[in-house]
């Protein structure tokens, strides 16, 4: 017997969080003395009220998707993998380099060797503190988060060094060739009103196909099978004959993956070259993604899409309001993942307690 | 006539659907030893930690010595008087006995002069109760019996007059068992007041005065235990007929399935868990593994079941070898190699608690080709298998969709049980395969374990609850500090001399 319906599990729950963080974050915006309520709408307005906001929004969901699957999967074998920063920008990386220097005769096999190429330097990316993980007892935590750093430092020696145009004082790489370019929402769904200059591209299907995989492989395959049961209790992995090394090893490896392929949206798609430090916390934007999502593609989806509309309805609102550094804006996103993916249990222990009382004693 | 020492009236309490305290009225004289007696979920913890301030009644009232008394938390407890002794002792093994019997009852800042006093106060009540541990040892020195005494201690020393022991001989050897017994006679002596929670219908007929029998979170009875019998109490507790003894032919042997020749395990700290271990397994023979918990029966069952890899030695399955160091020692070898293993903890290696019972029907044979579809599995097959042995092991709620942590612990063995045995192994390593088992479930896997034997298969049995091993082994081994100690036929043995062989004395020291 469960503690509650599943509705209110994967829907009630999260909405209470993300309302308690709105009036939490109301109270900031009224501190300062502006209307919360304007703010309010100006944020709405700006992330849904545009096919401009949109494409906006829909840009930004499509990296999270990828960050919040990312470390959605790992979460499944219980491995917190902060790393998706880094081993987006290695995504980047690998995009930018498939990019480059294969001229490309279509968008279509450009972006499918794209995909290959941001998948593989992730999950290589990955692939190191997996193995310090699985070998050698290493934490995943605090390994990930040093290859951020270490891949942070990469990406600006080879886009220094290595990648920059002759006589270009902009770190970053020479525009790909017009062959790589995806199609913008424009071309494809013009109808609605998006414009050649917005940034949603065909990705963002690649992005829900994502999802699909994604729950196909942890709720229909063996190996998903095997990941989940890894990650209830290693005793039992090892009981049935499970690897606790495979394990830990395939769950990281295709979670890097998932967060190099965030490139294919960045960089393929919008910047079409490769900027400094362009994952811009996506990385870990997709912690709080998961963490809201219940580790589920759909939860992910969703938040993904409340990320997304936060990132694009915030610049609005700092762009209309003065008051409102942002700085502040980050305070807001801060609030939203402190109440959704911190304070969780502060929500579902009262509703747990309630759910039980309201159901009828049975002997 | 005085007033009980404890007296309660209308005990009731519910979480959230579940009642597990019904109405419940006890009276319990002072200077008595009272048991309490019920299957696993019968609500007999629920009832003690009213009692000790862990949980509040939703209904009813304690009277402690004729005084209604309110129990908010574990403080209000001790000050009633009120005892408990745990069933896992909650001691910190590094420190002294002394320092764990003032730990939180310490006099001030500084530690020394409480010690000290301490010292003096628990050389006095060690005399008066005899109950002797040296008050320097430190506790992970300590036998698990000695630990036990000091839990005792600890309570005494906090002038508990009322002592609540919860499954205190699960960890014992009969012999420490019976020394317990003993401190227990010489407390209700000097006029303390006992409760004695257990499973074991024996040592209730042993040392208790009146026992009560609780079912579904009712007390069902309360009587003079010599008016009773183990008999009646089980019929009390599972509210039907039940056979304590099992039932079984005489083993016809075959040829020898399994061989284990000089099987040496060192841990990853170095400890050498099992010493130069070797014996035989017959097809349609049980062998039944006596010991101590801890004595290397658990890594025996690990190497075995492909969950560890060996140091040494060697094991073969029909004369055909196992790889027991190298790559193909994993659970899905043995597997293929038909070994099916009932692990020792069902919930922490037997199942995944939070999957539903189909997915753990499946667990460590879902590369079975029957379970696949394609690169997906068979989710539907791996249902209707799962609803079809529920059937057959009779699962309660035949529910293939309901997670493995909504089963009671016996249905949650059965899930365990069928999977392993259903397919028939050469060869089934079970461990405890009735810890926390209520009675009713206890009497169907043993009957399963049975039934298997007489298809010629073979069984090593670890349990440490010598009546298990006495009714179903066909062969006794008694393991001791990583090595086989001595075997016996059940027929030819008994308690105490396995007790003796447990606690590590040797034929020829036996003999001397």
């Amino acid at each position: 017997m469960d503690k509650m319906p599943k509705w209110a599990d994967v829907i009630l729950i999260p909405l209470i969080s993300v309302v308690l963080a709105l009036l939490a974050s109301g109270a900031v915006v009224a501190f300062i003395g502006e209307s919360p309520f304007e703010a309010m709408r100006i944020m709405i307005d700006g992330a849904f009220g545009s096919a401009y906001g949109w494409g906006y929004t829909l840009f930004y969901t499509t990296n999270f998707i990828f960050t919040g699957l990312a470390v959605a999967v790992a979460f499944h074998a219980r491995l917190f993998n902060i790393g998706g920063e880094g081993q987006a920008a290695l995504g980047g990386l690998g995009v930018a380099m498939m990019a480059l220097y294969i001229p490309w005769p279509h968008w279509s096999l450009a972006l499918i060797g794209c995909t290959i190429a941001a998948a593989l330097f992730g999950a290589a990316w990955a692939a190191i503190p997996a193995y310090l993980q699985a070998k050698r007892g290493s934490h995943i935590v605090i390994t990930t988060i040093m290859f951020n750093f270490i891949a942070s430092a990469l990406l600006v020696y080879l886009l220094v060094n290595v990648f920059r145009v002759e006589g270009s004082m902009a770190p970053e790489t020479a525009r790909f060739a017009e062959g790589t370019h995806l199609p913008s929402a424009s071309t494809f769904a013009g109808f609605l009103g998006f414009r050649p200059s917005t940034p949603l591209n065909v990705s963002f299907f690649v992005a829900l196909a994502a999802c699909v995989a994604v729950w196909l492989l942890i709720w229909r395959t063996r190996l998903g099978y095997e990941i989940r049961a890894f990650g209830h209790s290693e005793t039992a992995a090892v009981y049935a004959g499970i690897s606790p090394v495979k394990i830990t090893m395939i769950a990281m490896l295709i979670s890097g993956a998932l967060a190099g392929m965030m490139a294919i949206n960045s960089v393929q798609g919008e910047a079409e070259r490769l900027v400094i430090d362009y994952v811009q916390g996506a990385g870990f934007v997709g912690i709080a993604v998961a963490l809201m999502g219940r580790s589920h593609p759909v939860g992910v989806l969703l938040a993904a899409l409340l990320f997304g509309a936060l990132y694009q309805g915030g610049a609005e609102l700092e762009f209309e309001m003065p008051a409102i550094s942002r700085e502040m804006i980050v305070v807001i996103q801060a609030l939203v993942i402190l109440f959704t993916g911190a304070l969780d249990n502060m929500v579902r222990m009262p509703m747990e307690k309630l759910f039980l009382s309201l159901r009828p004693r049975s002997e | 006539m005085t007033a009980p020492a404890i007296e309660l009236k209308g005990i009731s309490k519910a979480f959230g659907p579940v009642q597990a305290n019904k109405d419940i009225s006890l009276s319990v004289q002072k200077g008595a030893i009272h048991g309490i007696v019920g299957e696993n979920g019968a609500g007999k913890s629920t009832l003690m930690s009213i009692l000790y301030g862990f949980y509040k009644a939703d209904k009813g009232e304690i009277w402690i010595n004729g005084q209604q008394t309110s129990i908010p938390d574990s403080q209000a407890a001790i000050r009633a008087g009120i005892g408990m002794v745990h069933q896992h002792f909650k001691l910190v093994e590094n420190f002294t006995v002394v320092e764990n019997v003032i730990l939180g009852a310490e006099d001030g800042a500084m530690l020394r002069p409480s010690i000290s006093k301490a010292r003096k106060v628990l050389l006095d009540l060690e005399q008066e109760y005899g109950l002797e541990v040296n008050p320097d040892a430190v506790i992970e020195d300590l036998s698990v019996g000695h630990q036990q005494r000091v839990e005792i201690l600890k309570q005494l020393y906090r002038e508990a007059d009322i002592l609540i022991l919860d499954e205190p001989t699960g960890v014992l050897t009969p012999s420490e068992a019976d020394q317990l017994f003993r401190i227990l006679g010489r407390l209700k002596d000097e006029g303390k007041t006992i409760i004695l929670i257990t499973h074991k219908l024996r040592e209730i007929m042993d040392v208790t005065d009146t026992v009560s029998v609780m079912r579904r979170g009712e007390m069902t009875a309360t009587v003079k235990t010599a008016e009773t019998s183990p008999a009646g109490l089980a019929e009390l507790m599972v509210g039907r007929k039940v056979l304590l003894e099992v039932e079984k032919n005489a083993a016809t042997p075959g040829e020898v399935v399994l061989d284990v020749k000089d099987l040496r395990v060192v841990d990853g700290t170095g400890v050498e868990r099992l010493k130069s271990i070797s014996f035989q397994i017959r097809a349609g023979e049980i062998l039944g593994i006596a010991g101590v918990a801890g004595n290397g029966q658990s890594e025996l069952l690990e190497v075995l079941g492909g969950m560890i890899p060996a140091t040494s030695g060697s094991v073969t399955l029909h004369g055909q070898p196992i790889d027991i160091t190298g790559r193909e020692s994993d659970g899905q070898s043995r597997r293929r190699r038909g070994i099916g293993h009932v692990p020792e903890d069902r919930q922490v290696e037997g199942l995944i608690m939070p999957y539903e019972a189909w997915e753990n029907v499946a667990f460590g044979y879902h590369h079975d080709p029957k379970y696949q579809a394609g690169i997906l599995m068979n989710n539907s097959a791996i249902k209707a298998d799962c609803a079809e042995k529920m059937e057959r092991y009779d699962v309660r709620p035949p529910n293939p969709r309901l997670p493995a942590r909504n089963f009671s612990g016996g249905n949650q063995q059965k899930i365990v049980v069928a999977r392993e045995m259903d397919r028939h192994p050469d060869l089934l390593l079970v461990g405890q395969p009735t810890r926390g088992v209520d009675i009713g479930a206890i009497e169907f896997i043993h009957k399963q374990i049975i039934a298997l034997r007489d298809a010629g298969k073979a069984v090593l049995l670890v349990s440490v609850e010598l009546d298990e091993i006495l009714g179903l082994s066909d062969r006794i081994a008694v393991m001791f500090d990583g090595v086989i100690s001595g075997e016996r036929l059940p027929e030819d043995t008994n308690e105490g001399d396995l007790g003796l062989l447990m606690a590590g004395v040797t034929e020829r020291q036996g003999a001397a």
